[in-house]
């Protein structure tokens, strides 16, 4: 399966949750399957999905899935220090781990190679880590969701895009219905 | 040990509403973060690097919250593309309290190089900058702490050497 595959499966359960979502082909890709105000999508500023999908948890109760990328949380490792640090059960990280950096051209990433970041979040002191096949990580999320405790789900998939527009709403409108859909 | 003057600043935030802050930590922001460990209206939150602290800015930001970043102004290398993509593409109020190293005073030679940088980043940045020199000086916080959240825009406020030996 390819993150285009793993976000399809991922609606269902997602659909009706906040959701901050990596730059790039993950956030258009979901656009294009999903579209909508409970999504924050990024359109720039790559590596920052897991900090600002945190600080949203920090400061209000709903649940907050941050959708990111095995090469974006490389670019902001310590992120995960900070999450395991100050711990908020409304939290759910999902790392969509192809191996790849998907919106560049699908070059190799550390983390198809050596690094287990399943080991560095465990490692950086996050509880309820799991590394789970892209098949299974539409179930896991659900599990996590159900279970209110802050969830760190590594989701092992192949790399590869599939062919969907340049977001072109503007910042200030996905902002302002995002924030909506946060106090609503 | 936090002085009068760190007191007097994190009150200023309190009274703005700001209850959320990230940090780095500077010799310069000690007495100031040591003081928001203290002040219960305020969570603070550290950060690693100001690119993240940044990020937690714009999600509390989201959440309702009114979010801070106190930094040295050595990050200024480190978060000009995340004011630009982030802070100031999606519009989010954000006072940035800086340590304005390598102005006189300043015992470390590397610190000058990046505070010749300092000024030139912010104006390229169109941030509206104001820089504390003397301890009145502060007086203008409340103000442009105001100034931030009505134009809805990242807002530098440099403390130098000289502003922080000269307020007690």
């Amino acid at each position: 399966m390819i993150r285009n595959e793993v976000l399809k499966t991922l609606i269902p359960v997602i659909s009706n949750h906040l959701v901050v979502c990596n730059i790039g082909a993950p956030s258009q890709e979901l656009h294009a399957l999903d579209d909508q105000p409970s999504n924050f999508y990024m359109l720039g500023t790559m590596g920052l999905a897991s900090s600002i999908g945190f600080g949203l948890a920090l400061v209000q109760d709903k649940p907050v899935i941050a959708i990111d990328g095995d090469g974006s949380v490389l670019t902001n490792l310590a992120t995960l220090a900070t999450i395991a640090n100050n711990p908020r059960d409304n939290y759910i990280l999902l790392i969509v781990d192809n191996g790849s950096y998907g919106s560049t051209g699908d070059q190799p990433t550390y983390a198809g190679a050596k690094t287990s970041l399943a080991a560095v979040a465990r490692a950086c002191g996050c509880e309820n880590v799991a590394e789970v096949d892209a098949a299974d990580t539409a179930v896991a999320v659900k599990a996590a969701l159900a279970a209110r405790k802050m969830s760190v789900i590594i989701s092992k998939c192949e790399s590869g895009n599939v062919q969907v527009p340049v977001i072109k709403t503007n910042p200030i409108t996905i902002r302002e219905r995002f924030m909506a859909s946060v106090s609503a | 040990m936090a002085k009068d003057i760190d007191k007097r600043i994190i009150a200023d935030f309190v009274a703005a509403g700001v209850d959320f802050v990230t940090s780095v930590p500077c010799k310069q922001l000690a007495g100031v973060i040591e003081t928001l460990d203290q002040t219960p209206a305020i969570k603070h939150v550290p950060s690693n690097k100001e690119d993240e602290g940044m990020g937690l800015c714009a999600g509390a930001f989201m959440g309702g919250a009114r979010p801070a970043i106190f930094m040295q102004n050595t990050a200024l290398g480190v978060v000009v593309n995340t004011l630009a993509t982030l802070i100031q593409f999606y519009q989010i109020p954000l006072p940035m309290l800086i340590s304005y190293r390598g102005e006189v005073g300043e015992p470390v030679a590397c610190q000058v190089e990046m505070a010749l940088h300092t000024k030139a980043i912010l104006n390229q940045l169109h941030i509206p900058t104001y820089h504390f020199h003397k301890a009145d000086d502060v007086a203008g916080l409340p103000g442009i702490l105001t100034h931030t959240q009505m134009c809805a825009k990242p807002v530098a406020i440099l403390t130098d050497a000289s502003f922080w030996k000269d307020a007690t």
